[in-house]
């Protein structure tokens, strides 16, 4: 019965259009949400969670849910888990509630849908129910020059889904339907000739969506412009459909096509880890520091897919993605959370403007802190078994014998981040929390207990899979 | 439930209770140094058990991870030291510590750091050692930066979170590189088959070396130590004299033991050789011009560090280890006693403000001079067999380290006697050395006991508890060795008294030496400034202009041109992303339909 979860939000969110209390509303249902999801993520394996409503009879398009497997299952826990925590910590503007804790609930409901989906088309299309809030709260609510970005990212990620589109149909008139469990099964009816060019359309467009670089400029901005709950949501959940759609759609049906583009995919990756780590470095805001981190450790994910589309069967790859996937989205929805909450008790998330936050903040110091830590790879918390599996799957096939291969090499040179994250980060963290205090710090307030609900609840998931990293892998068997 | 596992999960309960339950409560300094003492007792239950123990923490299918536990005498000689040095500095701290505002956070941060350093010393696997490695990374930071208000103790935090983090950037591609070569991550099942080149392995052992370079603070990547000295002194003590910074040799030879000598012998060995031998004297160099006692301190840490990397490098990884042994007792104790110092003379650290605390503070003077004098190797203290065994080594294999070496042991004994005749001898030479006083008992019986260990730790029946045993510990030879090192601590020593008894201010000016070789300033300036910062704001300014400029300029083109056409429709903007969002879907139906 997975379409609850997904259409209880949508239900709820046209009940606050009628006048329902927005926030009241929204915090039930995603709490409601989270309990049901956990649960169905933890019982993915039984199939009273598949649902299949006809919708046209031909060609066959069915709604379709379900979980084809525990990737799904572990997305549809990131977003329950991240969607209670980003209507938990934001804070609608006066008079825009409904909006904002509507649009919300929007996103989560099309991330839900488009991890749960069977479906080709519909996998496409909650991805785009969701995008359509995302723009709107940058356009209407954001900071800076909001119309400017709302437009960027528009533009952007209407076309990369375009071009993804493209390769979509493609595959889809291939193999002649929209079940995806189908159009894998027929996979031979995809040509070799077809399968490069598809591959390529498949690159970019997920690629574009998750800022592979050079398709990445979008998203810093965005991020530093959107409101917190649409950072969190998306950073933490909706960005993650572009690499679970390589990891469900691409490796699947079009693994020889992928190896054409190996060697540009891990050169892009690079760029997303050393290129955007280096501009992430020079960021005087930690708004857009955050942003930059994110899109240079969406590199290691696809140092993840590179590993699996180099050596095909590649047993640590794909979960190693998908635990990676999950630890960045929470933390990095941790850190947008925290990084609003610094802005509203200070005023500034300017670096230059900020200093000794630890003395009248010690808790928001303390979370702050493990989030940091969890961002650049601290075992014990999420992030690191995500990104130790990563390296060792990039590994595979490498036996001392002959020469290291271009995914080693790439690893090696991504390995390298691990130190940049660390500059950038323990950087920050001394400008804003230690040394001396300032004016904007002095009396700067705490966390307070309402605060520290959806913070702990994220700081949980993380030491929960930091600490004991098979609590998510046993749900991949 | 095994006494092992609680030997390791106890701190780390304690240092979980202390932050969730007990925040505020005074007994939580208690509570630390009685898990300390705790760890201690079960340590010596422990010793010499050969035992392991395991359990999965990251499966995926036939390939797992494992938190794994391997009692051996490495292990469980090693934990003597770590426990055994925790538990007298949590008793010391006990006092040091009392009036601080923040001394709950600070027993904490003790609490994770001997969680995070016993796992590396029990760990049967790499991927703990690495996971520990870095646990105890962050508890170094946490402790270092204890005084976070202040720039520099901040500042000192951060250099050493990162310049471990740039060897363990070595240490986790050696790691990957072994797990390829030898298709294993357990120490104890590693093998190197014939087929592999020992340039291959040289290569993987170089890059593991890599994060024992980070943690033991060696030559290039020493410059964090020194400053971490902000930290409370009891610390300095515990992580950067005794224990942390020692985990590197522990870790080199615990590889060594484990994928066998010969992988060692050649070109990695040699090279390991040599960064610690020049460690050693760059950094005894440094030492003879420093006028802080805690940076003296730290520069003579670096320099038997250095030592200690050298014997492993010439595969006498035994003798590393048993000067990691004694080392630890005598520099814990030298630690503590300049903490005991620093606390009497009102936190001043200069110690040409001092003079005279011999006789003012006779216990803290006594037991400084006797781990002092292990320290500079005279002969029957523990120091002085074990700086013995690795002199032995340095002759037989490699001449030259051999005389660097022995150099060191005339440069030491000068800069350690130039230290104790400044400020434990002569007139005091500011008021906060005259009203000093000594120290209460809950600092001086630490003391008293470490100075006892560093007198007799070299002999043979305490070297029972070492974590190795070489063949000749604690054994007497009147042999060309002993001459060698007789003669360089008698000019050492003879020369530093000559030179600065009855000194007010420091005879000797040697720039380099005192701006240490002027390393610190050309990281600072020349690493992180010009290249690092300045790199980063070119790849930012291309970033925004060539990426965001040029190829993203034309899509912006494209998105005026667009908005033009969506403002023509006089289309909201609502009505604006609605279409850009239909246009897709309706395409999907196109297709679907008429395809």
């Amino acid at each position: 019965m997975l379409a609850i979860l997904v259409f209880f939000p949508i239900i709820a969110f046209i009940a606050i259009l009628l006048g329902a209390p927005a926030r009241l509303t929204t915090i039930s249902v995603a709490a409601a949400n989270l309990v049901l999801g956990i649960y169905a993520a933890f019982s993915w394996q039984c199939t009273c969670w598949s649902l299949s409503l006809p919708v046209l009879e031909k060609p066959a398009l069915n709604l379709a849910f379900g979980f084809p497997d525990g990737m799904s299952a572990i997305m549809v826990l990131l977003t329950v888990i991240v969607t209670l925590a980003a209507v938990l910590s934001g804070k609608a503007p006066e008079g825009k509630d409904k909006l904002y804790f509507g649009s919300s609930l929007l996103i989560s409901a099309g991330a839900l849908g488009a991890f749960a989906a069977t479906d080709l088309f519909f996998f496409y299309a909650f991805h785009e129910l969701a995008l359509i809030p995302t723009f709107l709260m940058i356009g209407m609510l954001g900071r800076g020059d909001r119309k400017e970005t709302a437009w960027k990212i528009t533009i952007y990620l209407g076309l990369g889904s375009i071009i993804l589109l493209a390769g979509l149909v493609w595959l889809a008139n291939l193999t002649g339907t929209y079940d995806i469990a189908d159009m894998i099964a027929a996979k031979d009816k995809v040509d070799p000739a077809s399968q490069i060019s598809i591959a390529a359309l498949l690159l970019v467009g997920f690629g574009t969506l998750v800022s592979l670089f050079p398709f990445h400029s979008w998203a810093a901005p965005a991020y530093a412009s959107a409101p917190a709950p649409v950072a969190m949501l998306h950073a933490g959940v909706l960005k993650k459909f572009g690499l679970y759609g390589l990891l469900r759609i691409a490796i699947p049906l079009v693994p020889d096509g992928l190896q054409t583009w190996l060697t540009p995919l891990l050169v892009l990756l690079l760029g997303n880890i050393l290129w955007v780590g280096f501009v992430t470095i020079s960021q005087k805001r930690l708004d857009t520091m955050l942003g930059n981190s994110s899109v240079m450790h969406m590199g290691y994910i696809f140092l993840a897919i590179a590993a699996l589309i180099a050596f095909p069967g590649n047993p640590l790859a794909q979960p190693a993605a998908v635990l990676l996937m999950f630890a960045h989205g929470v933390s990095i929805a941790l850190l947008f959370g925290l990084a609003d909450r610094i802005e509203r008790n200070t005023g500034t998330l300017d670096l230059q403007d900020l200093g000794g936050l630890a003395k009248s903040a010690p808790k928001l110091a303390f979370i702050f802190g493990i989030a940091a830590m969890a961002s650049i790879g601290l075992p014990g918390l999420a992030n690191f078994s995500g990104e130790v599996l990563v390296f060792l799957s990039a590994f595979k096939g490498y036996n001392g014998t002959a020469s290291l291969g271009p995914v080693q090499i790439a690893c090696i040179l991504s390995i390298w981040g691990v130190v940049i994250s660390a500059v950038y980060m323990l950087r920050a963290y001394r400008n804003i929390f230690q040394g001396p205090a300032v004016k904007s710090t002095e009396s700067a307030a705490d966390l307070t207990l309402v605060d520290r609900i959806p913070a702990v609840l994220l700081v949980l998931a993380l030491f929960a899979v930091g600490l004991y990293p098979n609590i998510l892998l046993n749900l991949l068997k | 439930m095994n006494l092992a596992w609680i030997l390791l999960f106890l701190p780390l309960a304690v240092a979980a209770a202390c932050q969730l339950v007990l925040p505020k409560s005074p007994i939580v300094p208690l509570v630390s140094t009685a898990s300390a003492v705790a760890t201690l007792v079960i340590s010596f239950l422990l010793l010499g058990k050969i035992e392991t123990h395991s359990f999965n923490w990251a499966t995926i299918g036939d390939f797992n991870l494992q938190i794994g536990i391997q009692l051996d005498r490495l292990s469980t000689g090693m934990m003597i030291v770590v426990t055994g040095v925790g538990a007298l500095v949590h008793i010391f701290s006990l006092a040091y510590m009392k009036d601080d505002s923040a001394k709950n956070r600070y027993f904490t941060g003790l609490a994770l750091f001997m969680f995070s350093m016993t796992g590396i010393v029990l760990a049967n696997n790499f991927i703990m050692t690495f996971i520990f490695w870095e646990l105890v990374g962050l508890s170094s930071y946490l402790l270092i930066g204890h005084w976070y208000q202040k720039e520099s103790a901040a500042d000192a935090a951060k250099k050493a979170f990162l310049c471990n983090r740039v060897g363990d950037f070595g240490f986790m591609v050696g790691i990957l590189m072994l797990w390829g070569i030898t298709g294993t991550l357990s120490f104890s099942e590693m093998a190197v088959p014939a087929t592999i080149s020992s340039g291959v392995i040289g290569a993987a052992i170089l890059c593991i070396f890599c994060g024992a370079v980070g943690k033991s603070a060696q030559l290039p990547l020493h410059v964090w130590l020194p400053d971490a000295m902000e930290g409370p002194t009891p610390v300095s003590a515990l992580i950067h004299a005794a224990t942390m910074v020692a985990a590197g040799v522990y870790m080199l030879f615990r590889v060594q033991l484990s994928i066998g000598t010969e992988a060692f012998d050649g070109f990695a060995g040699t090279t390991i050789a040599y960064v610690g031998g020049f460690t050693a004297l760059i950094a005894a160099l440094m030492a003879t011009q420093q006028d802080d006692i805690k940076r003296v301190l730290a520069y003579s840490t670096l320099s038997q560090l250095g030592y200690m990397v050298m014997a492993v490098g010439l595969l006498a990884g035994e003798a590393g280890m048993f000067h990691l042994f004694t080392h630890a007792w005598f520099k814990a104790l030298l630690f503590l006693g300049s903490g005991a110092v620093i606390h009497a003379c009102h936190h001043e650290q200069n110690i040409w403000k001092m003079g005279g605390l011999l006789k003012k503070m006779p216990i803290t003077g006594i037991t400084f001079f006797l781990g002092f004098a292990a320290l500079i190797a005279v002969p029957f203290t523990s120091g002085f067999f074990s700086k013995e065994l690795i002199l032995e080594a340095a002759h037989e294999k490699q001449p030259l380290l051999f005389w660097i070496a022995a150099f060191v042991a005339v440069l030491t004994p000068f800069y350690m006697t130039r230290l104790f005749v400044v400020a434990f001898l002569g007139k005091a030479k500011s008021d906060n050395a005259d009203h000093a006083h000594e120290v209460s008992p809950l600092m001086f019986i630490p003391l008293v006991i470490l100075s006892i260990l560093a007198l007799i730790a070299g002999y043979g029946f305490v070297n029972a508890y070492a974590p190795a045993a070489p063949e000749h510990a604690g054994e007497f030879h009147l042999n060309f060795l002993f001459w060698v090192s007789a003669i360089a601590l008698i000019i050492g020593a003879g020369a530093a008294f000559l030179l600065y008894a009855g000194k007010d201010k420091d005879p000797l000016s040697i720039p380099l030496f005192k701006n240490r070789f002027y390393i610190d300033g050309i990281y600072d300036h020349f690493l992180v400034r010009y290249f690092q910062d300045a790199f980063a704001a070119i790849i930012h300014f291309f970033d925004e202009f060539l990426i965001n400029g040029l190829l993203v300029g034309g899509l912006s083109r494209g998105a005026a041109s667009t908005g033009n056409l969506f403002r023509k429709l006089q289309s909201g903007q609502l009505q604006a992303y609605s279409f850009a969002f239909g246009l897709g879907v309706i395409l999907v139906i196109y297709f679907t339909v008429f395809l």
